[in-house]
């Protein structure tokens, strides 16, 4: 197979630190950024760092299932996507700021 | 053949329960039927139970034991039942109870006529009866416990009865409370049986000390003195009697049935009921005759220089339960019971007669103020006559007899019972004269009661003119003789109280034999029918006597009493000050007791340590909720950091947990093929 030789030259171990790497960047950034859509935009990178776990194990296992995982996942997060945006948009109309600190009331 | 026993308490108990719930709403001559119909259902029960069950009638075998309601308790070795017993002493008790009870309810209908919480009052008196006749049936200590605190609560209820009034509210604690005393004695006593016996039925114990009959002393002292406690508390006797004068606060003839005919004889039947423990004690016996001898005097020389009309009853009803408790105590416990059921005549039919001369003169109690009354009572002055000779013990009314058998029980039990003798005939001297002096004091010579009532209206300084018609005028309340629902009862006891003893104490003594043992018998002793006749006639004499010197003193106006009284100044001030065993208790056992709660008790157990712990508990909650709050803090941002950092220990837990102990393989390709 043409596909499986080039992935065999890459060994499992590459994909999986920088799945690691992805997510910590994610975590950071989620904790260290103070806009709201920054914040958006590192749980969307962690997402897809888990996601690249999930294919690495399951070419390493011959396992579809994480596949099928993944397909899940993105799709929860098309969906995320969407309302959290939608979200986003109402708050910054309601506030006229997207500052995660200001935002710390659940009443408006 | 059933006896149907249950019946007996449970028809007051019915009366309680429509006159107690329905009562307020019902009209008064409804509360009335209710109030005596039921009572004189249980007299029917009580009277047909006594018909089948007498001697030579052997429709019934006494003891009859009636089971209801099974098993009570049970709980490992220990099973007590609803059970009650009948046999002679019990259906003595049971005829004075509901006997006189009876007529004491058809009294109370006049007496408390115009009381504003009629149904009340009959409601309780009906609770009344019912514990009592649930003591005296009881087959178990338990049971009769529930009937003896039974009576205790009637007997508070009743003593408070003018709720507005403060002293008897005082009054109804502190007997309440002084009876606690010997209540937890008489429950030592029952700890005591059980660890002892194992039961507390009196037939099973009776038949383990039957099987035993080398036991003697030890325990069973220690078992008869705990229970002596009960019954002083109960029965007024020395040191706990100082309830029973206050307890007058009552309605008068809560008073007649309950402080003298009925209740405060539950500690009497108690010690004939269990005088099988008694009998192996001989300690515990001279106790209690030496407190029912010293009881007897004690009260009596109190009685003397009373004033109150009751009062006087309430230090005589003291001293004849000492008379009681001396029968007991020298093992004469017909005796003591035969004193029981005549002092039940004569001291219920006193009271009541009192009670008619209070109601007379529109609630007057003071015999300083009264006088004079033989002409406008008749009927009352006529029947409390015929209580004051019974109870002063002339031939051949109702005490008498029963004072006579147990001074002479008494005489005949060796040298220590000739100086308790001795101390029972003095009693009865003082007695008598104490008696008689009520009697001159309240029906002979000039009536006291209006000079008195003029002087403080003053009528005779603004009306000169025609003071005469002015002072009817201002009189509120004329003095009248009572009703015949009054007298009826009156007369009734007065009967019994002249031939209720002449049933004698031989034929007495064989009809409880089965129950408390034989009597000494002066027929059967040598010399004994002597001795007897020769100690009657010292007991009349001194009877007389006492008669004498009260008509010497009290029959006419004069100033021997206060001269008397100025002769001896201290003698007279501490008798009419009681002793000062009031102020006595007070000082030494009231006050500490108070002291200590409030100082002890409520500052440092109630504020050191309980409110101590409580806010310390408080602080400590407090400061942890302070740094707690801090992880509250509602920024998104640090929520997230503590969940990362939350997720990185996990992790690190188990990725530690994998390495060390390598128990899985994981198939990752690290460095390529």
């Amino acid at each position: 197979m043409m596909s499986s030789s080039i992935l065999n030259d890459v060994p499992s171990s590459w994909y999986l630190i920088l799945s690691a790497l992805l997510f910590t960047l994610g975590v950071v950034g989620f904790l260290i950024k103070r806009t709201l859509i920054t914040v958006f935009m590192s749980i969307e990178l962690m997402l897809n760092a888990v996601n690249l776990s999930f294919v690495t194990f399951a070419h390493e296992w011959h396992a579809v299932k994480g596949q099928i995982f993944v397909f899940f996942v993105m799709m929860v997060a098309a969906a995320e996507a969407a309302v959290g945006l939608a979200i986003i948009i109402s708050i910054f109309r309601a506030r006229a700021t997207l500052n995660v600190d200001q935002i710390d009331l659940m009443k408006l | 053949m059933s006896l149907y026993l249950y019946l007996i308490p449970l028809l007051p108990f019915a009366g309680f329960l429509i006159n107690g719930f329905l009562g307020s709403r019902l009209p008064k001559a409804l509360v009335s039927t209710v109030a005596l119909g039921f009572p004189l259902a249980a007299l029917a029960v009580v009277v047909r139970a006594a018909l089948l069950a007498w001697p030579g009638s052997s429709s019934v075998a006494l003891p009859y034991v009636e089971n209801f309601g099974g098993s009570w308790i049970n709980a490992g070795a220990l099973h007590i039942d609803f059970t009650f017993a009948l046999d002679q002493l019990t259906l003595i008790m049971l005829l004075v109870i509901t006997g006189v009870g009876f007529l004491i309810h058809l009294y109370s209908v006049g007496y408390m006529a115009h009381e504003e919480s009629y149904w009340r009052y009959f409601a309780y008196l009906n609770l009344f009866l019912f514990f009592m006749t649930v003591l005296v049936l009881a087959e178990n200590y338990l049971l009769m416990f529930v009937g003896w605190e039974g009576v205790g609560l009637a007997s508070y209820l009743l003593i408070g009865f003018y709720l507005d009034k403060k002293s008897a509210a005082d009054a109804g604690r502190k007997a309440f409370v002084v009876n606690r005393i010997g209540d937890f004695g008489f429950l030592l006593g029952m700890f005591l049986l059980l660890s002892q016996f194992g039961s507390l039925s009196f037939a099973k114990i009776g038949d383990a000390l039957a099987l035993n009959p080398a036991q003697h002393g030890g325990m069973l002292t220690a078992i008869a003195l705990c229970l002596v406690v009960g019954a002083a508390g109960k029965s007024a006797q020395i040191p706990l009697y100082i309830w029973l004068p206050d307890a007058m606060e009552g309605p008068t003839p809560v008073s007649a049935l309950i402080h003298a005919a009925t209740m405060v004889t539950a500690g009497v039947y108690m010690i004939s009921r269990t005088h099988g423990i008694f009998d192996r004690s001989p300690f515990a016996l001279a106790v209690v005759a030496i407190i029912g001898a010293a009881t007897a005097f004690f009260a009596a020389t109190v009685g003397l220089v009373q004033t109150d009309i009751k009062r006087v009853l309430a230090y005589s009803t003291i001293s004849q339960l000492g008379y009681m408790f001396l029968g007991c105590g020298v093992a004469a416990y017909s005796a003591a019971v035969f004193h029981l059921m005549t002092h039940a005549f004569f001291k219920a039919l006193l009271f009541l007669a009192a009670g008619s001369v209070i109601h007379g003169l529109g609630g007057e109690q003071d015999l300083r103020k009264m006088g004079g009354l033989r002409k406008k009572l008749p009927v009352t002055f006529w029947t409390m006559t015929a209580g004051v000779f019974a109870i002063a013990g002339f031939f051949p009314f109702a005490g008498f007899f029963s004072k006579d058998a147990i001074l002479y029980e008494a005489f005949q039990h060796g040298t220590f019972g000739k100086s308790l003798y001795f101390v029972g005939l003095v009693t009865a001297l003082l007695t008598s004269f104490y008696m008689f002096r009520l009697w001159y004091l309240a029906f002979f010579g000039e009536s006291r009661a209006d000079s008195h009532d003029f002087e403080s209206h003053g009528a005779a300084v603004h009306s000169r003119s025609d003071s005469k018609l002015v002072l009817e005028a201002e009189e509120p309340h004329h003095v009248h003789e009572s009703p015949w629902i009054m007298l009826a009862p009156l007369v009734i006891l007065a009967a019994l109280s002249v031939a209720g003893g002449w049933i004698g104490i031989e034929r007495f003594g064989s009809f409880l034999a089965p129950v408390v043992g034989p009597v000494v018998d002066p027929t059967l002793e040598p010399g004994g029918k002597m001795l007897d006749v020769t100690l009657s006639v010292i007991a009349v004499a001194v009877a007389i006597l006492g008669w004498f010197v009260a008509d010497l003193f009290y029959r006419r106006k004069n100033d021997r009493p206060a001269k008397l009284a100025a002769a001896l100044p201290g003698a007279y001030n501490l008798l009419v000050k009681k002793y000062a065993i009031d102020e006595l208790y007070n000082a030494t056992i009231v006050r500490p007791i108070l002291l200590g709660s409030r100082y002890i008790l409520g500052g440092l157990g109630e504020g050191a340590i309980i409110r101590g712990s409580a806010w310390l508990l408080a602080g400590v909650t407090t400061l942890l909720g302070e740094w707690l709050r801090r992880w509250q803090s509602g920024n998104l941002r640090s929520y997230s950091a503590w969940l990362a950092a939350g997720a990185a220990v996990l992790l690190l837990f188990a990725a530690s947990y994998y390495l060390g102990s390598n128990g899985m393989d994981i198939h990752i390709n690290w460095a390529g093929r």
